[in-house]
């Protein structure tokens, strides 16, 4: 196991920059996931790290060691690819073997670890199956056996989940965890899905466009946003967004001429802002703001109800049942310390 | 009523629907087929019709040197021609296969000999292997390396050397073509894999590209084999089966004996005598195509 430490990574395809200096810390043992829209610059960060990618702009250290020259196999990673990448003339025991086999390692020990990550995995009875000849889901875990049984320093995932379906998808996440629980490996997870990187990470690396725009715990993430993009990236239903003005005395005054309390202290007065409230944070209240609904959707849990307010499309989660009718009037209302204030132009946060 | 009925019947319609591919599949396959395995029993010669004389043909043949040397020629004509056309098409393929300057345009290049006529191409050959005129040695003598012109086409050795390598020039695009398509059905990701798997170039190509390209590599080697052991265009220009028959193939032959020569019945017989040879190369490719288990089966 070892630490991933990147700090100033750069690269252009052609003219095109993908990646505009991102600087992350991995620590030893940690399950990090980087997130981020599609395109946005993830695998290549990945694919960097793996070395099959060039880094000419930065500096990618795994331990001690300054890998940027060093050749894929030299760098002690294993990768599991979004399409699991199998070699498809191959059993599966050959698939999980091959590293090991062509490191001219002993048949006795190879033969050892490959029934140790079958057992782990679940695959023993398929040990003699063509990648053909398995599911969606058998694939995927031969994918990660052939990971697990090179034992290296890091583990890197590029959105392994992807072609699984829905069911599938929760079931391995948790698998995915349980392992990392059990091996302890510096894992490195990419993926689109932010309830995957809420659901599974240590920490979270959310990307936009070739940037960084926040490091953090899970609960850090959504309780406290850095930026605009992170707030309305991060949670689902997505948070709502209203804009307004700040006035006198730690209010904002939001288009229709409502106010909703802010706790902030660092506004100037006059300032155009955005005030982002999660949905759950919302109250029903009678001297809240009035509202309009749109539609209603008990999942039994809660209820989850759209609205217009101010002309902005607004959601609501409530743990109550509600008699609630499109059309009808509902008048909302959201604690101080839970309406976060961003800066209008900037999308900054204003603590 | 009734007959929708039977129409609706699947089997029914699919011979339907088949009728008309196997009509044609009779009347210009098997039946210029039939005729000239018929032929081959009879003692036709050109304007008489022959009568039925069993194997007598097949058994003047057995004993006819000329005819085994052409059974000879064929096979070392098709056995060093097709290694070498898989060696160079191999290596062409995966060349073409990199990512090279002016992609498109190398392969158009490569494709060149494909697509001229066999006949033209030949006779440029025939212009090659000239020997007052041609272009190798004159350039040879002029590098200093020979001293007289090489007589390429007019003793049996060179002259097999010299009708192979045109048949090697002209099968090389096909080959690396096919197998360039199927080079390109190969995720890239395996290749990746496979380097964190921790291989160099020569395993990803002994342990990938290989096993995965065998099945195409089959096919096109059958067909380049069957094109081979068929050949008779580039022959019969470059040499029409001399020196001292060495380069006759039985393709030639047969058609020397019955054509010019006038022998219907055993040219016929020299041509039917290919068709268990043939067969066999068919047999053996269809065999090896059928052992790979890890193409088939499964749920995608
Ligand atoms: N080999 C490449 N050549 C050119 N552009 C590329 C290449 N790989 C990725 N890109 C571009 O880089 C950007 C980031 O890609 P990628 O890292 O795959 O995004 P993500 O994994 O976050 O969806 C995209 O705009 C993509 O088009
Ligand atoms: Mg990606």
């Amino acid at each position: 196991m070892a630490s991933v430490t990147l700090s100033g990574i750069r690269k252009s395809f052609g003219a095109t920059p993908v990646l505009h200096g991102v600087d992350v810390q991995i620590d030893d043992g940690e399950f990090v996931v980087l997130v981020g829209p599609s395109g946005c610059g993830k695998s290549t960060l990945l694919r960097m790290i793996a070395g099959l990618e060039e880094t000419l702009d930065g500096e990618i250290r795994i331990g001690d060691r300054v890998v940027n020259r060093v050749p894929p196999k030299a760098r002690d990673i294993a990768m599991v690819f979004q399409n699991y990448a199998l070699y498809p003339h191959m059993t599966v025991r050959a698939n999980m073997a091959f590293s090991m086999r062509l490191a001219g390692r002993a048949a006795a020990e190879i033969d050892a670890r490959v029934n140790d990550a079958a057992r782990i995995l679940g695959l023993d009875d398929y040990l003699d199956r063509f990648p053909r000849q398995l599911s969606g889901g058998q694939r995927q875990r031969v994918a990660m056996g052939r990971a697990i049984v090179r034992d290296p320093q890091v583990f890197l995932f590029d959105e392994p989940l992807s072609n699984l379906d829905a069911k599938l998808r929760v079931q391995m996440r948790t698998e995915i965890r349980a392992l990392h629980q059990r091996l302890r490996t510096t894992s490195i997870y990419v993926t689109h899905d932010q309830i995957e990187a809420m659901t599974m990470a240590d920490k979270i690396v959310v990307m936009n466009a070739g940037r960084v725009e926040q490091i953090g715990a899970p609960l850090v993430l959504y309780d406290d946003p850095a930026n605009l993009f992170v707030a309305g990236f991060i949670g689902s239903p997505a948070m709502n967004f209203l804009p307004g003005r700040l006035a006198e005395g730690g209010a904002v005054v939001l288009d229709n001429g409502g106010r909703i309390g802010v706790a902030s202290t660092a506004a100037k007065p006059g300032q155009a802002v955005t005030v982002g409230v999660r949905p759950e944070s919302l109250e029903i209240a009678a001297d809240g703001l009035l509202a309009e609904i749109v539609v209603v959707e008990p999942t039994g849990a809660d209820t989850q109800i759209y609205c217009t307010l101010a002309g902005r499309d607004v959601n609501v989660v409530s743990r109550e049942r509600h008699g609630f009718a499109p059309g009808q009037g509902i008048r909302l209302r959201v604690a101080p310390h839970k309406a976060l204030l961003f800066d209008a132009d900037s999308g900054a946060r204003i603590r | 009523m009734k007959a929708a009925g039977v129409l609706d019947n699947r089997n029914v319609l699919g011979l339907l629907f088949l009728l008309p591919a196997a009509a044609l599949l009779l009347v210009f396959l098997t039946y210029p087929l039939g005729l000239g395995v018929w032929l081959g029993f009879t003692d036709a010669k050109i304007g008489r019709d022959g009568i039925w004389i069993g194997l007598e043909n097949y058994e003047f043949l057995w004993g006819d040197p000329v005819f085994r040397l052409s059974v000879f020629n064929t096979f070392f004509y098709t056995l060093i021609a097709s290694v070498f056309k898989f060696g160079l098409g191999l290596w062409l393929a995966l060349l073409l296969n990199e990512h090279l300057p002016f992609k498109g345009f190398i392969r158009a290049i490569v494709l060149l000999p494909f697509i001229v006529p066999t006949v033209l191409s030949a006779i440029a050959f025939w212009w090659i292997y000239d020997t007052q005129f041609s272009i190798v040695s004159w350039l040879l003598t002029r590098m200093g390396w020979i001293h007289s012109n090489i007589n390429f086409l007019g003793s049996p050795n060179p002259a097999r050397v010299s009708t192979i390598v045109a048949n090697v020039w002209r099968g090389v695009p096909f080959v690396a073509i096919c197998l360039l398509a199927g080079l390109q059905t190969i995720a890239p990701s395996l290749y990746e894999a496979a380097a964190i798997d921790g291989a160099t170039g020569w395993q990803r190509f002994r342990h990938i590209t290989l096993p995965l390209l065998s099945p195409i590599i089959a096919v096109v080697m059958t067909f380049s084999v069957l094109f081979t052991f068929t050949d008779f265009q580039l022959i019969w220009v470059l040499t029409r089966g001399g020196p001292i028959n060495a380069t006759h193939l039985m393709a030639t032959l047969s058609y020397q004996r019955a054509i010019p020569g006038g022998a219907l019945g055993e040219g016929a017989a020299i041509a039917t005598s290919m068709i268990p040879f043939l067969l066999a190369a068919i047999l053996f490719s269809y065999f090896g195509l059928q052992r790979r288990k890890w193409q088939q089966g499964g749920r995608d």
